[in-house]
Order: structure tokens, then C-alpha cells, then sequence
């Protein structure tokens, strides 16, 4: 039974179907019908719960490469439970918001396949084993959030966004790839269970560190840890939905996934440590500082989520330590809290952030901005929409009766460890990690009471709005609110989660290590955490009220010093370089191209020949010549001298077609018929397609060019011919390898045919073929549409 | 000028079906003697061709109402689809298998998945080439 992998493909299966179905439904939004996949899906993972809390885990393969090791193997375990249950669930939430938040005026199918796309792809990155596969996933949840982001593509903001947010995760992704080849060479494995094993013995092996930096790579620009956050911000350009689902609760969670799933390859490790926690911490405390100077409270959101991940990674830091040998089992399991608060967390941001992101957009949507300069006083207009914000933001905040306290008091005593361990050179540096811990709570208190307090409470602002503000229809309250309900679910039964879920879950990120997992508690007594917890709250207070005395401070940093300059400047200079690059040699004229094609090959492949010795000229066991054979040779020889008298272009053409037909009897000569067969069709096929070319070459006339010119190319054409003639020779005179046919011989027995080149073709080198049909394809469709479709006139609505 | 080419498109009636047949016979004779999808689709496609070349292509399409561009998708789609299915067999991507049956006209006949994919193939190489040749010809209107 393939019950997993069939879930992976189902999302993939409605994303090719919602295309083909849509019009059929009449009045019917696609959204109700789409709403169903991530339901069943969350259902069946739910289903789950119980055998993988008691400690099973599940495995499927399908074979795809057996011969490299690329198999499709999936492998469901706590830690690939928990990201698969927030994406169904996270997934049917948004989906039954979209509905309602979406206009008819939208291309709503297209939304809606790309939303599967992209939950497919998520699935397959937190369910898959093989690191191959993973990436080819990893990939398409970068190729689907674009398209997401690009949704109202007429908007110039957009565009750019997207941009952005691909060019960074996949910059991070081609690392990351180069990261997971490094590994296969180490172990000889894809499998990140196996990797897991026997990655201990290679610590010293040279591929060790840059294998684990490329991988954090991929994980960071993912996962928008600084300085890689700057795509975060811009990817807000997408709709409300796609900010709640992909760029708050799922897809930046992909890289937070990959250093949970890598901690039992490379935690322990001080560089692993040290890298995860500090750019971790850094994050936290910059995404906080920059929130509360947004005024948009999308962007505000932004970059309050890149904040949080920021703080989940650097409780993946933390735990990490427990990986490390030598040390005890206690030890062990005190510092694998941090791990256990990592996911915790996780958990806890999906809820709040989710609700948070839904909130403004209901606010945007009723009142048609999010600009908080605009808004205010709309506690009295949105009463429900207040209270979801509001539970969200004392979660974020970490206030208690809110799931937010329980992850963020852990997240406490987790840094406060941080001062008792001696190992990694933590006991100079250590105090700095509470220190951050503490500052970026009291910034995130800050931002928090900005969501709230800027737009619920204060003077209604009617002469600043389009329209007076009412509630939403039920359906797009609904979501929110079930995310609002969890929230303080979470607070007073947080075991539930904590012994099903989290458990389970820990086991993935830190195997072999018992007793990390706690028994949640909300009172812990007068402890340092509380202590922490009440001074957030004054400090953060005092911060809000005198936010207009302090904000001089973000007019401190040049605007020319930002990474985002250094992004937008980079773009510039390179499309700058490249298009000098390109017009200094595309001049449009055929003849310069050929001179630089056949000179790269002389200078590439004939010096290549000589270089490296393996010019060789042997004719001793040549068989004798034929007169047949001479006789063509002649015949080859006189029409092509005479190509370069033609009078017109038809009988160069024709003198042209002499060469490749005889080029042919050639093959008949050898007895090569499949060859034979082949070069007189495609001889005749390209002959047609000469003469439909016709009409777009200029007159024949006679050449003019300068005498060095000619020169040039007389020595480039003898040149390129001896090239082409020697290497022939030589490979025909040396005799390196021992031959393979042999083993295509017994094409009858292992293909069933007696046909050799066609056992070859469709069987052992299939894929070849399959590739070879597929470029084809592409071939033929890049003919057309550079042909055919001409970049239509009327103008557009387009921004540029 | 108009040329007067009644002796090719009389002579090209009798010919395609000639070249049709023989590219058909080509696709099938692969598996055991010279042929196969890429031989068979490029006669099959110069057949097309020449059609094309003796009459004008608004009397072609009539007549074939074949939209050759969706030809080639659903070449490629055949045999993308023919190598996807063994893996969900428990075999490799791409694995072909064969097998003698006893039929009722043919005797003991061999009937092989290579074949489903060399159709794809063939598909493949009869939607590019006409469309492209299409493309080039009619680009200039």
C-alpha cells in the first residue's frame, strides 16, 4: 500500500485537475471543491496520531533510480507528522478563508492549482527521506510560493517580489543541492536516516564543514534568517491567504524542518551550534527592531514572523548541544528542552501568526488598508476581528492564558542554560544569549501592542477610508477564530499536544536522548522566566509610549546600507554586465556566429587533443579501401568544393543534399541500415526545411567581405576540419576502454528484441530517448511561439 | 506565374500512402529489424511533409483535421506516462517488460511495453518536425 505517497500526489493531482474542471462547475467556487483535499488529507494524518505516538514510524519506496540511489522513500515519523499536520491543517483554514477573501474577478482556478502545487511539494519535503527527492520538492515550494506571490501579476510589487524571494531561496536551494552531493560522496548514501548513522565516522572528513554550511545555506534563505530575510517583506505582495499559509505557517517553516531533520547529522558539532543559535538570535532581534518601525501591518507581520523563526532557530541551536558525546544522560535531556521549545514553538507561531495574518486581512479587505497611519478606533466597527487579534497578539507577545507564555517561558529557561554550559567556549559568551533573548521579547511586546492598540483602539479615522468598516460574512471569520480557539486550548491542556505530538516529534530531531521532552507547566513558581516575562511587560510598555521619542534612532542607519540596497544593486550591475556581454558579441550577423563556434571547438576540442597526448594516428589495423568507398569520398569531396562556387542558393542546397546522401550510402556500405534509413529521411526533411527558409534569408550575392576577413575564415574552416578529421583518427587508432557490446548482444534475451540500436533506444538507454523526445518537444514549441506568437499591441494593464 | 503542378499532387496521392504504410510498417518491424518510433516518425512525418508541399495547407488541414502541436504533447505524455507506471509496480522508472502471448490470428506473439513508449516517441517526432516545418512556412503571413 503507497497510503503516504499517495497523499504527497493527491494535492499534485488536484492541481492538474482544477485547470480541466473549472468550467464545468457553473456558479460553484473551485475554492469548496479544493477545500476537500487538505481536509482528507489532515484527516488521514490525524489518523496517524496514535500509532506514531506510540512510537511507530512508517516507510514506503517506490524505485525510481535504484541504480544511484534515487528512490522515491517516504518516512512518516513524529517530526514529519507535525509539519504534515500544519500544512493540511493550516492548509484547509486558508482555503476556506480564500474562498471568501478572494474576488470573482480573480483567476481563481489558477490560485487554487498553484496552492495545491505548493502543498504537494511541502508534503513531499517534510515526508521524504531521500535527499534527491526532497530537493526536487524543496525546489517546487519555491517555484509554487513565486507564482503565488506573482498572483496579481499587473502589479509592478509584485513582480519584484517574486523575483526576489526566488532568486534568494533558490540561490539557497543550488547550495543546498551542492551540500547533499558533498554528503552522498562522505557516505555514499541519499537517505538522511542513513546519513544519520554513518556521517559520525567522516567528522574529519574535508567535506564535512562545507557540506553542513551549504545545507544551513539552503535552510537559512528558506527559513528567511538574516541576512538572507530581506524576500520576506516583499513576498507580502501576495494575497492574505498565501502570507498566512506559505509565508507564515508552512513554507518558511521548510528550513526550521531541515536543521530539526539534520540535528542527528550534525548537531553536537560547536560550528553547528554556534552558527544555528547566533544567526538565530540575530534574526530575532533584528526582525523585532524593524517590525515596529512598519507602518503597514502586513510588513509589520513580516517581519515579525522572520523574528520568530529566528527564535525557533535558535532553539534548534540550542538543543543541538544535547547531541554532543561524552556528556551525560541528564545533561543531555536539560539541554534537549531548547529542541522540545524549538517545536513547541513551531506549533504555537502557526496558530497565533496564522490568526494574526487573517486578522489583517480582514482588516485590509473591510476597510481597504492595512496602512495603521489610516486606521484606528475600529474596536467599535470589528468587534471579532479585535478579539482575534488581540489573542493573537498577547500570544505573540508571550502573555499568559496564551499558548505564546508556555513555548516563550521555555524559551527562557532554555537560554538561561545557556550560562551553565561549558563546552563550545559558552562559558565567555554565554550571558549574551539571554540578554538578546530577553531585548528582542521586549521589541516583540512593543510590536504587538502596535498591531492592537494602533488599529483597534484611538480615534476612528473615516475621512482617511474608502468605506465604512463591517464585519466579514462568517466564512472568513471562522478560520481565525478556530486558530484563536487553539490558542488558548493550547494554554490549558498543553500535554495534549506536548505527549501526542511534540514527543514523538523530538524523537526525529534528537534520537537516543529520553527525558528531554517535559510535562508542560504554566506556574512554575517566582522563578527567573517570570521575573523575565514581567520586566517584557514594563519595559515593553514604557517602549510603546515613548515609541515618538525613540524612533529618531531607525533614521541612524544610511538608506544606502541596507542588504536590500545591496540586493537591488547587485541585480542592477548584473544586468548591466550581461547585457554589455551580450551586445558586444550579438551582432546579429550569422557568419561572426559560425567564426565563434568553430574557433571555441579548434581551440576547445583540438587543443584538448593535443594537450592531453591523445593524438594518435594508427592506421595499421584500418581495413583496406574499396573502390565504392574512394568513389564517394570523391564524389563528397567535388560537391562540396563546389558549394563554394554556387551561383544561387537552391543548388548550394542541392550540392549540400550530395554530401548527406552520400553520407548515407556510406552507412549502407557499412552495413549500418537503421543509419542509412535515418540520415535519408532526416536528409530530406532538412532539405524541405532549407527551402521553407527561404523567405527570410536575404538575396544571394556574391561575398565582399575585406581580404583579412577571408583569410580569418580559411583558417578557421581548414582548421576546424583537420580538428574533426584527427580526433576521428585518433579515437579510431586508440583503443582505451574495453568494448561494451558485448553486454547488448543478449539484447534478445534481457529486451525481447533482436534488434540491437532499438533494445539500446527504448530499453537500456531509455532515458536517453525519453529526454532526448522531450527536448524535442520543447525544440518544436520554441519554433512556434518565436514564429508565431507576435507580443500583442493593445495595450495592457500591466504596471511598468 | 502560376505553375502548373497537377503531375506532383497526382503523383503525391499515390506516394504518401506508399510512405504512410511504410512508415507504419517501420514503427512496428523495430522491435527485431531496422525501424522503430524515431525511423517511423520521421517517414511518417515526411508523408505529412509532402503532402503539405503539393497541396496548400488550408486543403491539408481540412482534410486531416490533425492538430500536430497537440500531437507532440500527447507523444510526450505517452511515454512519460509508460515509464512512470513500473515504478508503481515495484520496478525501476523506466523498466520495460515483454512477454509471448498466444493470440488468435497471430499465433505466439510477442507483445512488449517498448512499444507503448516508442509510440510516444513516434508522436513526438511527427507533431515536432510537421510543426515546425508549419511554423517556418506560414511565419512570413
Amino acid at each position: 500500500m503507497y497510503l503516504i505517497i499517495s497523499a504527497i500526489l493527491l494535492p499534485f493531482a488536484a492541481a492538474a485537475l482544477i485547470p480541466l474542471i473549472h468550467n464545468r462547475l457553473g456558479r460553484l467556487n473551485i475554492g469548496w471543491l479544493a477545500l476537500a483535499i487538505p481536509l482528507s488529507l489532515f484527516a488521514f494524518f490525524v489518523y496517524q496520531i496514535p500509532a506514531i505516538s506510540a512510537g511507530e514510524t512508517f516507510t514506503e519506496t517506490l524505485y525510481w533510480l535504484p541504480s544511484i540511489g534515487i528512490d522515491m522513500t517516504v518516512y512518516l515519523d513524529g517530526l514529519g507528522l507535525i509539519m504534515a499536520l500544519l500544512i493540511t491543517g493550516v492548509g484547509s483554514l486558508v482555503i476556506l478563508y480564500s474562498i471568501y477573501y478572494l474576488s470573482a474577478a480573480d483567476s481563481l482556478p489558477h490560485f487554487y492549482a498553484y496552492l495545491m502545487l505548493f502543498m504537494g511539494a511541502m508534503l513531499g519535503v517534510v515526508l521524504s527521506d531521500n535527499l534527491m527527492v526532497l530537493y526536487v520538492f524543496w525546489e517546487l515550494t519555491s517555484i509554487s510560493s513565486f507564482l503565488l506571490i506573482a498572483f496579481w501579476y499587473h502589479r509592478k510589487n509584485s513582480r519584484a517580489g517574486a523575483q526576489k524571494s526566488l532568486l534568494i531561496t533558490v540561490f539557497g536551494g543550488f547550495a543546498m543541492l551542492a551540500g547533499f552531493l558533498m554528503l552522498h560522496t562522505m557516505t555514499g548514501t541519499f537517505s538522511v536516516r542513513q546519513i544519520a548513522v554513518e556521517l559520525t565516522q567522516y567528522a574529519n572528513h574535508e567535506l564535512f564543514y562545507p557540506a553542513m554550511f551549504l545545507v544551513l545555506l539552503g535552510a537559512f534563505t528558506k527559513s528567511a534568517q538574516f541576512p538572507f530575510h530581506i524576500w520576506l517583506p516583499d513576498a507580502m505582495e501576495a494575497p492574505t491567504p498565501v502570507s498566512a499559509y506559505l509565508h507564515s505557517a508552512t513554507m518558511v517553516k521548510a528550513g526550521i524542518y531541515l536543521v530539526a531533520r539534520f540535528t542527528p547529522i550534525f548537531g553536537g558539532n560547536s560550528a553547528w551550534f554556534w552558527t544555528v543559535t547566533l544567526v538565530g538570535l540575530v534574526t530575532l532581534f533584528w526582525g523585532a527592531f524593524n517590525a515596529i518601525r512598519q507602518t503597514d501591518l502586513k510588513a509589520l507581520l513580516a517581519y515579525s514572523t522572520i523574528s520568530q523563526l529566528g527564535l525557533i532557530m535558535s532553539l534548534l541551536g540550542l538543543g543541538s548541544a544535547a547531541m554532543q558525546t561524552g556528556i551525560t544522560a541528564e545533561a543531555a535531556a536539560v539541554y534537549g528542552l531548547a529542541s522540545f521549545a524549538a517545536l513547541f514553538h513551531m506549533v504555537n507561531h502557526s496558530t497565533f501568526k496564522g490568526a494574526l495574518f487573517m486578522a489583517v486581512g480582514i482588516v485590509d479587505h473591510q476597510v481597504g488598508t492595512r496602512d495603521i497611519r489610516r486606521l484606528g478606533g475600529l474596536m467599535a466597527f470589528l468587534p471579532f476581528t479585535f478579539t482575534i487579534a488581540i489573542i493573537g497578539s498577547a500570544s505573540m507577545a508571550g502573555l499568559p492564558f496564551f499558548n505564546g507564555f508556555l513555548s516563550k517561558e521555555m524559551f527562557f529557561t532554555a537560554s538561561l542554560e545557556a550560562l551553565n554550559m561549558e563546552m563550545f567556549g559558552l562559558g565567555t559568551w554565554g550571558w549574551l544569549v539571554p540578554v538578546i533573548a530577553w531585548a528582542a521579547s521586549v521589541l516583540t511586546f512593543v510590536y504587538c501592542a502596535i498591531i492592537v492598540f494602533r488599529t483597534f483602539f484611538g480615534a476612528h479615522k473615516p475621512e482617511k477610508l474608502d468605506k465604512i468598516p463591517v464585519e466579514p460574512p462568517f466564512g472568513m471569520l471562522l478560520p481565525p477564530a478556530i486558530l484563536s480557539f487553539l490558542i488558548v486550548a493550547v494554554f490549558f491542556f498543553p500535554n495534549l499536544l506536548g505527549d501526542h505530538l511534540l514527543r514523538p516529534a523530538l524523537n526525529g530531531v534528537l534520537p537516543g536522548i529520553t527525558g528531554a521532552a517535559p510535562h508542560i507547566k504554566a506556574w512554575h513558581g517566582f522563578n527567573t522566566e517570570l521575573w523575565m516575562t514581567v520586566a517584557i511587560v514594563v519595559f515593553g510598555t514604557i517602549l510603546f509610549i515613548s515609541f515618538r521619542k525613540w524612533k529618531g534612532i531607525y533614521k541612524l542607519f544610511p538608506a544606502g546600507w541596507t542588504f536590500n540596497a545591496l540586493y537591488t544593486n547587485s541585480l542592477k550591475g548584473i544586468e548591466r554586465a550581461s547585457s554589455y556581454l551580450t551586445n558586444s558579441y550579438m551582432t546579429g550577423h550569422l557568419p561572426h556566429y559560425f567564426a565563434y563556434i568553430f574557433s571555441f571547438f579548434v581551440i576547445a576540442a583540438g587543443g584538448t587533443l593535443i594537450w592531453s597526448g591523445a593524438l594518435n594516428i594508427d592506421l595499421a589495423n584500418d581495413s583496406p579501401l574499396s573502390v565504392y568507398e574512394i568513389l564517394l569520398v570523391v564524389v563528397m569531396a567535388m560537391a562540396a568544393v563546389a558549394i563554394l562556387f554556387a551561383k544561387s542558393r537552391v543548388s548550394a542546397i542541392l550540392l549540400n543534399g550530395v554530401l548527406g546522401f552520400s553520407i548515407a550510402m556510406f552507412f549502407v556500405l557499412f552495413r549500418a541500415p537503421d543509419l542509412a534509413l535515418t540520415q535519408l529521411v532526416i536528409e530530406t526533411v532538412t532539405t524541405v526545411l532549407f527551402l521553407v527558409c527561404f523567405n527570410y534569408l536575404p538575396d544571394w550575392k556574391k561575398e565582399n567581405s575585406p581580404k583579412h576577413v577571408k583569410v580569418r575564415n580559411t583558417i578557421i574552416a581548414i582548421t576546424g576540419g583537420l580538428t574533426i578529421t584527427l580526433i576521428g583518427l585518433s579515437v579510431n587508432s586508440a583503443d582505451l576502454y574495453e568494448t561494451i557490446s558485448g553486454y547488448f548482444e543478449d539484447s534478445y534475451e534481457l529486451a525481447g528484441g533482436r534488434n540491437i540500436v532499438n533494445a539500446i533506444l527504448g530499453d537500456f538507454r531509455a532515458l536517453d530517448t525519453l529526454l532526448e523526445g522531450l527536448v524535442l518537444f520543447i525544440a518544436g514549441i520554441g519554433v512556434f511561439s518565436l514564429i508565431r506568437l507576435k507580443v500583442r499591441k493593445e495595450p495592457n494593464d500591466n504596471e511598468n | 506565374m502560376k505553375i502548373n503542378d497537377v503531375i506532383l499532387k497526382t503523383v503525391a496521392k499515390a506516394v504518401v500512402l506508399v510512405i504512410l504504410t511504410f512508415g507504419l510498417y517501420l514503427f512496428f518491424s523495430g522491435h527485431h529489424t531496422p525501424g522503430g518510433g524515431f525511423i517511423g516518425g520521421l517517414v511518417l512525418a515526411s508523408g505529412f511533409v509532402l503532402l503539405f508541399l503539393s497541396y496548400d495547407v488550408e486543403t491539408v488541414s481540412e482534410g486531416i483535421p490533425i492538430s500536430f502541436k497537440k500531437m507532440s504533447a500527447l507523444g510526450v505524455l505517452i511515454s512519460m506516462t509508460s515509464a512512470l507506471v513500473p515504478v508503481f509496480f515495484g520496478q525501476p522508472f523506466l523498466s520495460q517488460s515483454f512477454g509471448y502471448f498466444d493470440l488468435p490470428i497471430f499465433g505466439k506473439t510477442e507483445l512488449a511495453t517498448v512499444t507503448i513508449f516508442e509510440a510516444g516517441i513516434a508522436l513526438t517526432v511527427v507533431g515536432v518536425v510537421v510543426n515546425i516545418i508549419l511554423s517556418i512556412s506560414e511565419g512570413t503571413k
